[in-house]
């Protein structure tokens, strides 16, 4: 390990760190706009030099120069002042200057360094450079004059998003980042480059000009778009989320998030349930709570016991699932589940349901096998991290299900179990490849097991997994809700329905109540005339159908865990208050429970969170993934030979939230028009 | 011999022509005071009296809504809400509001302003019958502005030198 000596004092490296990392190491710090830790290195902005003795007799960039044994570094001397107030000079010779427009002022890298190593003048008085500003479609704002070009976002795109949308053309002054074509940057992880861009080249459209900084506050919390539970830091400012940021996690999304994890905040305000309704005649009308409860209560009086169900829905917090169980087991109810999909999961031991060897494993697997899973939809954050791990070589990847839109080298096999089988049976070429690695890895999505075969179908992969020596199958969850609820055990009881049966019972009158707890994805037209109630935030298609609506708070305002498709218990913190009369909704259950006359057992959040624990005690280990161990494959059940299908159809509409986002429904509209347009080619009609 | 000289003052009224000599000599000399409200002080060019938002000479707001003020304000009297404005997209206020009841008329909004939009003028006549017409909108501002454009142009080209 190299050891090196900076401004006297002395450290120790990896090998293969650069100076840069050399001088973090010692506590110095080294301005920098191009260098990012998770990308490639570019040693393009030169504001990083620092001065090594005894090599040539001028500065070096130490992002780009690898630490030495011996080497000795000052960060500090005449020569790197001078050197940094040059380089600033030059960055800011054609830099508008314009901070008060800026969105980026008050959180630049450019006007920070500026103040810290810059001069406080410039000799340059000619005219300044200016650029035509690029359209990268609805969620990036561009002001290319006040690009420096670090270059980072053309890496970002191509490193980590797996698209070539962006680049550089010209040279010197010439210059210019851009999309080449003019069109959108088509990438479900371009909100990123909004971050990376050190100026205010790159902003947040939907974001824009509306809030600074320094006026919002800061919430750190878990996002629940996808499974993945992405860290986020929800800015807020009074009531209203103005934007939503990511957090820093190597072991779930690194620092990257999707764009619907991210631009979803405008969804928070749209289509709210601010206040209980009651259905009457036909039509709703606003109600106290008091009522609206009371009314609900009639009617599960007046049912029989196993005439009534529940559906726990894909943004469900753990808490809110947990006391919906209580409810329905003290109303002795053994109709509820929280699977809307249907997928074929859980019951059984908790491996079966986690994606076991966790997100972060793909950084040192070697061969991947999807199975109806198509992660660019349903876990964008992670097929990013397959794009990393996919650049650095040494991985083969392939697809069992219907053909998916990969953007890295994705071997389609097949279009469903009739390939799987070949592939347990060996005489598929993919198995040796799977067999060969040294780490292979096995995701199953919900394309496979939301269909009558799919605990067959797990099964199936189980026996693949163990044939080639992987250490298990990965199930890669599309509902932040789903796993937490499955822990909590949310699944259909001794002759219990599960969603499909309530649907079917709903419609043959033998189901007269149905709970939905923020359901929203299942047919609603199937509910036949059974009285629904919805508790939820947003006035989707469940409302739309609810006899009575109870209004409950949406993810950011309240405090509540969420189990991520690792099995990792995470922690929700509120940013604002739920509009309204809206409740947290543990609290609206607890309340109902009273109503009916079976008061649930705890009157605050820590007596609910004993409560989990007690149904489930790994809710006491937040922040870490699952620790759990698989059923072994089980025999008999015979896979259906229907191909799989793709669980998400529309990345930017999956759940009731982004549907009432005007961004998210504007990138749809795009994203389809882009789907048509590579359909079409050249010698399309 | 005290009360000779005690008994001297008395016979001659001595305090009372002095009195009355000090009041004539005031009665003659130039006025102290001024007839306000038909007369005025003098005002000095950086005096900080009723708030303004400023035009362009072509008419187009100055304001860049760039939240300074806002932020710089010890009394935290300023609101503002920004956004592209509706026609040219271009970054604007949709509401700019001081409470003139918090303000403490400290003129850091306007040391803050990098385009001289929010300025202190020198009106400081505009006390109000109710505490609601001291909370300004964007529309009373710039009605400010335009209305005491010319002094507030002359003031700050007066004390351009010293800044």
């Amino acid at each position: 390990m190299p050891k090196l000596t900076i401004d006297g004092t002395e450290v120790e490296v990896e090998p293969g760190a650069s100076l840069l990392q050399a001088c973090e190491a010692a506590g110095k710090e080294i301005p920098r706009f191009c260098y990012h830790e998770r990308l490639s290195i570019a040693g393009n902005c030169r504001m990083c030099l620092i001065e090594v003795e005894g090599g040539p007799p001028k500065p070096v960039a130490s992002c780009a120069m690898a630490a030495a044994d011996d080497m000795v570094v000052h960060t500090d001397s005449p020569m790197v002042k001078k050197a940094r107030e040059g380089v600033m000079e030059f960055l800011l010779a054609n830099h508008p200057l314009d901070c008060p427009i800026c969105d980026q002022g008050g959180e630049c890298d450019l006007q920070d360094q500026a103040m810290a190593f810059g001069t406080d003048g410039s000799r340059f008085a000619e005219n300044k450079r200016a650029v035509d500003d690029k359209n990268m479609g609805p969620l990036i704002k561009t002001e290319m004059t006040r690009c420096i070009h670090c270059t980072r976002c053309v890496r970002f795109t191509t490193e980590v998003a797996g698209i070539y949308d962006l680049g550089a053309t010209g040279r010197g002054e010439d210059l210019e980042i851009t999309t080449y074509l003019e069109k959108a940057v088509m990438s479900e992880m371009s909100g990123n480059v909004i971050d990376l861009c050190p100026v205010g080249a790159l902003t947040s459209k939907p974001y824009a000009f509306t809030a600074r900084p320094w006026e919002l506050s800061k919430t750190e919390t878990i996002d629940v778009m996808d499974a993945i539970g992405s860290s986020i830091r929800v800015d807020a400012r009074g009531s209203e989320v103005m934007r939503i940021l990511p957090r820093i996690n190597d072991d779930v999304n690194e620092e990257w998030i999707s764009d619907k994890t991210r631009f979803i905040w405008d969804g928070l305000r749209r289509q709210r349930l601010d206040t209980p309704y009651i259905r009457e005649d036909g039509k709703l009308r606003k109600a106290g709570w008091g009522e609206a409860l009371q009314r609900v209560a009639e009617k599960v009086k007046a049912a029989a016991p196993d005439r009534i169900a529940a559906v726990a829905g894909d943004l469900a917090c753990a808490e809110s699932m947990a006391a919906l169980k209580d409810l329905w087991d003290a109303l002795g109810s053994p109709h509820i589940d929280c699977r809307q999909d249907g997928a074929q999961l859980g019951g059984g031991e908790r491996g079966d349901y986690l994606f076991t060897s966790t997100l972060s494993a793909i950084d040192t697997a070697d061969a991947l096998l999807l199975i109806g899973c198509n992660p660019r939809a349903e876990a964008a954050v992670f097929n990013a991290r397959i794009v990393e791990r996919s650049r650095l070589g040494g991985f083969a990847a392939a697809s069992i299900g219907a053909p998916i839109d990969a953007n890295f080298p994705c071997a389609q096999l097949g279009a469903g179990p009739a390939t799987l089988r070949e592939l347990i049976a060996g005489e598929h070429s993919f198995a040796k490849t799977l067999a060969d690695a040294e780490q292979p890895m096995i995701i199953v999505g919900m394309g496979a097991l939301a269909r009558p075969d799919g605990a067959a179908v797990l099964s199936a992969a189980k026996q693949l997994a163990a044939n080639v020596g992987a250490t298990g199958v990965d199930v890669l969850h599309n509902a932040a809700a789903r796993v937490g609820g499955l822990d909590l055990g949310l699944l259909p009881g001794e002759g219990g329905r599960d969603v499909a049966a309530i649907m079917q019972g709903a419609q043959a009158g033998e189901v007269d109540l149905v709970y939905l707890l923020g359901a929203d994805e299942i047919d609603m037209n199937g509910l036949g005339d059974a009285f629904i109630v919805y508790q939820g935030s947003h006035g989707d298609a469940g409302a739309h159908r609810a006899d009575v609506i109870l209004p409950g708070a949406a993810y950011t305002e309240k405090n509540a865990l969420w189990v991520n498709t690792e099995g990792r218990v995470q922690l929700g913190v509120r940013a604002c208050f739920p509009p309204g009369e809206a409740r947290e909704d543990w609290t609206i259950l607890r309340a109902l429970s009273d109503f009916v006359g079976h008061t649930l057992g705890y009157d605050d959040l820590s007596g609910l969170r004993a409560r989990m624990i007690e149904l489930a005690p790994h809710f006491t280990e937040i922040g870490t993934a699952g620790q759990a161990v698989a059923g072994a494959a089980s025999e008999g059940a015979a896979m259906a030979d229907t191909p799989f299908d793709l669980a998400i159809d529309d990345f930017y509409l999956t759940n009731p939230i982004a549907r009432a986002s005007a961004v998210m429904a504007e990138c749809s509209a795009l994203a389809q028009v882009a789907a048509q347009d590579k359909e079409a080619t050249g010698t399309h009609g | 011999m005290a009360f000779l000289d005690r008994s001297a003052r008395s016979l001659f009224l001595l305090e009372f022509v002095g009195a009355f000599w000090l009041a004539m000599k005031y009665f003659f000399k130039p006025k102290r005071t001024v007839n306000y409200p038909y007369e005025k002080g003098p005002l000095s060019p950086r005096f900080r009296g009723e708030h303004a938002l400023r035009r362009y000479p072509n008419g187009e707001e100055r304001c860049i809504a760039c939240k300074l003020c806002e932020a710089v304000c010890p009394a935290q009297a300023i609101t503002i809400e920004a956004g592209p404005r509706q026609d040219d997209g271009s970054r604007r206020t949709d509401r700019y509001d001081i409470d003139m009841t918090k303000c403490i008329y400290c003129g850091f909004c306007q040391e803050a302003c990098p385009v001289d939009a929010i300025v202190e003028g020198p009106n400081f006549e505009f006390a109000t019958e109710s505490r609601e017409e001291l909370f300004y909108n964007k529309e009373r501002l710039l009605a400010n502005g335009d209305r005491w454009e010319f002094e507030i142009s002359k003031n700050i080209e007066l004390d351009a030198p010293y800044r």
